[in-house]
């Protein structure tokens, strides 16, 4: 009984102090309370994951989330632990993060960049999460990850093609593994080269917005560099669904390349109407009509059917691919989905695996320790090779894949073919590079 | 008080005592609990629910009293947030000097696209303003992007001049929102037990405001103008014969309702500085449409009880998805949990707008006076009810 | 000069579409004074029907190919659809891939039932009430027809081509000796829209229905006095007007792979087309789908846009607006329908 010595002095102390701290509402200022915002003091941490769950990208959304759920699965220590075991570093032990269990909330952006800012912040706000990650598109990811900065937490991108999220856009406090503009064209170039020969005339048809214009300007650069000539470029409105009257005039321009500058549902319908017009059976300037979508997506490509076929784009990732990572990957979601993953869920995943182990080789939640340890961070085993994600801007360096539309698909998945694999240093670029001037990354903001 | 009848004031305390208890009212279950889900007592959405709180409500000075239905009034909301972001960028952080130019701006806006608007009634006016928004939404998506940013919405950058500001923090960030100083992101947590509540400074400026709006909101019901408001709703041409012409009645009530929205707008880039081109989409404009009726048209209380609906459904169920759902049914067997959440799923979640959709059907059906209606008759329900055990008390002696 | 027949070609295809919606709008709103906001919501659903028709066709039976593997490195499971093991592979490939068009079939029946419970359902209820609380209630049932559609089929497109045979393009100038090459389904689409209109046309100027029906647009109450039910009358418009929209979707299906906001992309626009035209007027709104689908064309041109930057993406309410200020009846309604 000796050890139990309660005295009654301390009793009455041990008492008081909870009896005000039940009775008297503690108020503090959450800035003073800790040194960063949400910092996960009980057994467990949270994530955000903000994605399209409706809107013409919901199916998207749906895959990354799927890939989100599984990098959690794998963090925690269940499931077979999918590129865990590829993964260069090996800093994560499926314990958790920091010993702490991983948990998430989930969020819709309806790809609007208002809508995407209100659920990220009521994720940060009302569920404490540490780290927001996802999207669907630059305009959101670009919105998102301002709103990551003022607040103090990490954003780790999602799928976001233009070249202003790391670029005129970047943000201390944001990565971004996904590719960029910049990339598709220079990867895209040298196999259009060969392709097609150095005597082109391009004609660019793009969606009238920022991420259309970056990769037009992109394409443009990298295609003019090759000897092409530029012959038009023509802008098309977001909301068009019928691109024939822009299509039409390409017949007779005296071009023999259309470049469809387009994603999603633009990008279907466009490709689709160019088929429509005849346009891959046309022989112009003694050549090949061709027609090449720079940006390719899986998920949207499986929409225009049979018109992808033979068609040249570069993606991502895909998961035909043999390395150790993308097999392990694909094991693990085609076991529990039923279905290869998308880029969009490839990208996703190794962004929640890369925060998760950025946090371990940090020892802390901070964001400003976090963003240090991505910061330059050098890995392999995920799938694109050697992959380095730069301090200058926050973008990821790694080898980008060029595919084209498959002849004789053997099953609803198998739609595109990797043709090749461009190396990293390739399509390098200098951080001051004009096209992603103007920008500054700041300094990383812990929040609170 | 005021200059208010009885009713009207008991009206504005009400709205008072809820908007200024928010942080309570909104966080009915303790943090931990699995039904935190729907707390809704966090910063964003209070703010939310009392900006668009004054969106409809302006919206309904104009749609409840004159009885014209505009389908563009997003595109004034819109004009007031890019406004209050150009201001952040060149004059100052203070939220003043934004919340006021986004007024003036979109009431300017209002007064080109009224005056034109309204040479038309009905649906023709309905067209025309949907027209007017639906290219304010486009031309910002796209050509006008110097001024608007496009797709990725304004944005303050590191760079901006700021004249009145500073460009950038000593630690090398943008500033935030401040009003005379006083951050707009500030919070102050207090924990209650297992609750904690939330006291946002930005909030409590919207709510204010709100205040503010639904006291002149009052105001304007109640006096003669709102009357003559009322004349045009009911018989615009028996008006036209007795002499008076109604445009510049309607006019205003134009005018002021885009100010309303100017003012919404400028509130919600004072607590989020952005301001995107999809806050002036059709849909958006929709949006508030549906908040009016569903709270109740015409009513002062219906549209502020409209928005909150919407946006509690928009930002509370849109989180909810099968691992929550899994969390919650936990206690039933495995069978029967699968079974359940396989029932729920298609609600929550991704399908969210169709459970939107689906209640704002039964209340268009069931209650063409909306939510406020609604409120009615559970309350003359009870009243009825009392009433009614009244006189089975009453009755049953005689028996 | 090729350039603007080919754009005058291209606008008459998008004026098909927006015709054929604008004018089963116009139907609904000309008969039962309802203003229908889930009109799109049909269009999309006849859409829906040939990728139905397309899926039911497709209904596969699994054979394990022990050569191939799939993406899992197990053996791969062959699909081959019914159809192809019934028929042998060459009718039913055939048949597979004639599924539009005998999605007309399929989608007939389908939207005329459909359009009869939206009214028997639903909008019967709405006569009485005010236009708004007609368009809110239809707006409503629009969202929840996108999503349970959404919910069934996912957000992607659907691609559902065209039989190969209508799949190519044809040399439309060849007879008059010019280059102009025009895709050969939106020939057919640009037809059959033509068909169907003339077919509504017809039925209502020569059949003894459509006689009464024309009466009872004019003056539904004297030809109720008169002991004619004009209710029913007005429900099997109804249907008919639900079967041109479900009909457009369909053809519209090889044009753009259809998706489930289609319907929502479609709506504003049609109401544009038919309030220039002119409420209420049938001619008028298909005149209206025409021409407005033929402006836009032109103002995707690129002297077009040159001139006035913007240009392609307003075109359409830019004329919705100087036609209401300029003319506010439309281009052919009557005055002072829907005034108030």
């Amino acid at each position: 009984m000796s050890k139990l010595d309660v005295s009654r002095r301390g009793l009455l102390r041990t008492g008081a102090v909870t009896g005000a701290g039940l009775a008297l509402p503690t108020i503090f200022t959450a800035q003073s309370a800790a040194a960063f915002t949400n910092d996960p003091t009980g057994g467990s941490v949270t994530l955000g994951f903000n994605v399209p769950q409706t809107g013409p990208y919901a199916d998207e959304g749906a895959d990354e989330l799927r890939a989100y759920e599984l990098a959690v699965d794998h963090l925690n220590g269940d499931g077979d632990g999918g590129m865990l075991n590829s993964f260069s570093s090996k800093a994560l032990e499926g314990s958790g993060i920091l010993g702490k269990k991983v948990e998430y909330v989930t969020g819709d952006t309806q790809t609007k960049s208002d809508a995407a800012r209100a659920s990220a912040k009521s994720m940060i706000e009302k569920d404490g999460a540490i780290m927001i990650s996802g999207g669907s598109s630059s305009g959101v990811a670009i919105a998102v990850q301002g709103l990551c900065q003022e607040a103090g937490v990490i954003f780790m991108a999602g799928l976001t093609h233009s070249n202003d999220t790391t670029g005129k856009d970047k943000k201390a406090n944001g990565f971004r593994h996904f590719f960029n503009a910049y990339m598709s064209g220079a990867a895209l170039a040298p196999v259009l080269k060969n392709l097609y020969g150095d005597d082109r005339k391009a004609y660019h048809l793009t969606a009238d917005y920022t991420w259309g214009w970056t990769q037009e300007e992109s394409i443009k650069a990298a295609t003019e560099a090759l000897g092409w000539e530029t012959v038009n470029t023509v802008k098309t409105p977001l909301a068009a669904t019928d691109f024939s009257s822009y299509i039409a005039p390409v017949l007779n321009s005296g071009a023999d390349v259309l470049i469809l500058n387009h994603y999603g549902g633009n990008m279907v319908n466009s490709l689709t109407n160019a088929v429509q017009f005849g346009l891959r059976d046309k022989v112009v300037n003694g050549k090949n009509f061709e027609i090449v979508v720079p940006l390719y997506s899986r998920l949207m490509a499986k929409g225009a059917g049979a018109n992808v076929k033979g068609i040249h784009g570069s993606t991502n990732w895909h998961w035909s691919l043999q390395d150790e990572g993308s097999k392990a990957f694909v094991r693990s979601f085609g076991t529990k989905y039923g279905f290869p993953p998308s880029q969009a869920a490839h990208t996703c995943y190794v962004q929640t695996l890369l925060y998760a182990d950025a946090v371990q080789r940090a020892g802390s939640f901070n964001p400003c320790a976090v963003a240090e340890a991505l910061e330059g961070f050098e890995f392999d085993g995920m799938g694109n090779g050697k992959t380095l994600y730069r301090a200058d801007d926050h973008q990821c360096f790694k080898d980008v894949l060029v595919v084209r539309g498959k002849e004789n698909p053997t099953s609803e998945f198998d739609l595109l073919e990797v043709v090749e694999v461009t190396p990293r240093e390739q399509v390098e670029y200098a951080p001051d590079h004009p096209m992603f001037a103007g920008g500054q990354l700041g300094s990383c903001n812990p929040g609170a | 008080m005021f200059g208010l009848d009885k009713k009207d004031t008991s009206l504005l305390m009400i709205v008072a005592v809820l908007t200024l208890f928010a942080p309570f009212i909104l966080n009915p279950f303790p943090t931990g609990s699995g039904l935190a889900q729907f707390n809704a007592g966090y910063p964003d959405l209070m703010q939310r629910f009392v900006i668009f709180g004054i969106f409809a409500i302006g919206f309904n000075i104009l749609f409840g009293l004159t009885g014209y239905l505009s389908f563009g009034h997003a595109a004034f909301l819109g004009v007031g947030s890019y406004s209050a972001v150009w201001m952040f960028k060149l004059l100052s952080m203070n939220v003043l000097p934004a919340i006021l130019l986004s007024v003036i701006i979109s009431g300017l806006f209002a007064l080109v696209i009224g005056f034109i608007s309204l040479r038309r009634s009905g649906i023709y006016f309905s067209i025309l303003t949907l027209a007017f928004a639906q290219m304010s939404f486009s031309l910002a998506y796209s050509v006008l992007t110097p001024i608007t940013n496009g797709e990725t919405g304004l944005q303050l950058t590191l760079d901006d001049p700021r004249v009145l500001g500073v460009t950038a923090t000593a630690d090398g960030s943008i500033p935030v929102t401040n009003l005379f100083g006083l951050e707009m992101r500030g919070t102050y947590e207090m924990a209650v037990g297992p609750w904690a509540f939330q006291f946002n400074i930005g909030y409590y400026l919207c709510a204010l405001v709100l205040i503010a709006a639904f006291y002149l909101a009052i105001r304007i019901f109640r006096s003669p103008f709102g009357m003559m408001l009322r004349a045009v709703k009911s018989n615009q041409q028996r008006m036209n014969y007795t002499g008076l012409n109604s445009k510049p009645y309607t006019l205003a009530a134009f005018v002021i309702s885009g100010m309303y929205a100017g003012l919404a707008g400028g509130l919600m880039a004072s607590m989020d500085p952005l301001a995107g081109a999809e806050r002036m989409q059709w849909t958006a404009s929709g949006e508030v449409v549906l908040m009016t009726i569903l709270g109740g048209a015409g009513t002062l209380i219906g549209p502020v009880l409209g928005a909150g609906f919407i946006k509690y459904f928009e930002n509370i169920f849109s989180k909810i998805n099968d691992n929550v759902l899994h969390g919650w049914f936990s206690f039933m067997p495995d069978g029967l949990e699968d079974f359940v959440v396989f029932i729920v799923h298609p609600f929550i979640g991704k399908g969210w707008h169709l459970t939107l959709g689906i209640l704002f059907m039964l209340v268009v059906i069931y209650l063409p006076g909306g939510l406020v209606e609604g409120g009615q008759r559970i309350a003359g329900w009870i009243k009825g009810n009392k009433q009614s055990d009244a006189q089975q008390s009453e009755t049953k002696p005689a028996e | 000069m090729d350039a603007f027949l080919l754009q005058i070609l291209n606008g008459l295809d998008k004026g098909s579409a927006y015709a054929l919606i604008a004018l089963g709008l116009t139907l609904i709103f000309g008969t039962l004074g309802v203003v229908n906001f889930a009109h799109g919501a049909l269009f999309m659903i006849g859409a829906f029907c040939a990728v139905t028709v397309q899926k039911i066709l497709s209904l596969s039976v699994e054979t394990i190919d022990p050569d191939k593997t799939d993406f899992l490195g197990n053996p791969l499971k062959v699909k081959t659809p019914y159809v192809e093991n019934w028929f042998g592979p060459d009718i039913g490939g055939t048949i597979i891939d004639w599924s539009v068009p005998l999605a007309i079939l399929f989608a007939i029946p389908i939207m005329i039932a459909v359009g009869f419970i939206m009214e028997r359902g639903l909008i019967k209820h709405f006569y009485k009430r005010p236009h708004a609380d007609q368009i809110l209630v239809t707006f409503g049932l629009a969202i929840v027809l996108q999503e349970v559609i959404k919910y069934f089929y996912g957000a992607n497109p659907i691609p559902t081509p065209a039989p190969d045979a209508l799949n190519g393009v044809a040399n439309l100038g060849a007879i008059i000796g010019m280059d102009l090459i025009y895709p050969v389904w939106r020939i057919v689409y640009f037809c059959f829209a033509c068909l169907i209109i003339s077919g509504v046309f017809a039925f209502l100027q020569f059949t003894t229905f459509g006689m009464v029906v024309r009466a009872g647009m004019a003056d539904r109450e004297t030809v109720g006095l008169l002991g004619i039910n004009i209710d029913r009358r007005f429900t099997i418009m109804f249907g008919i007007a639900a079967a041109v929209a479900g009909l457009a979707g369909v053809m519209y299906t090889p044009i753009n792979s259809p998706n489930y906001h289609m319907g929502m992309d479609f709506l504003v626009l049609s109401f544009v087309v038919v309030v220039v035209g002119g409420m209420g007027s049938l001619p008028g709104a298909v005149l209206a789908g025409f021409v407005l689908g033929i402006l836009e064309s032109f103002a995707s041109m690129e002297w077009a846009i040159n001139l006035i930057p913007g240009i392609n993406q307003i075109i359409i309410y830019l004329v919705a607006i100087v036609i209401l200020l300029v003319r506010p009846r439309g281009l052919m309604g009557r005055k002072g329908v829907m005034e108030d």
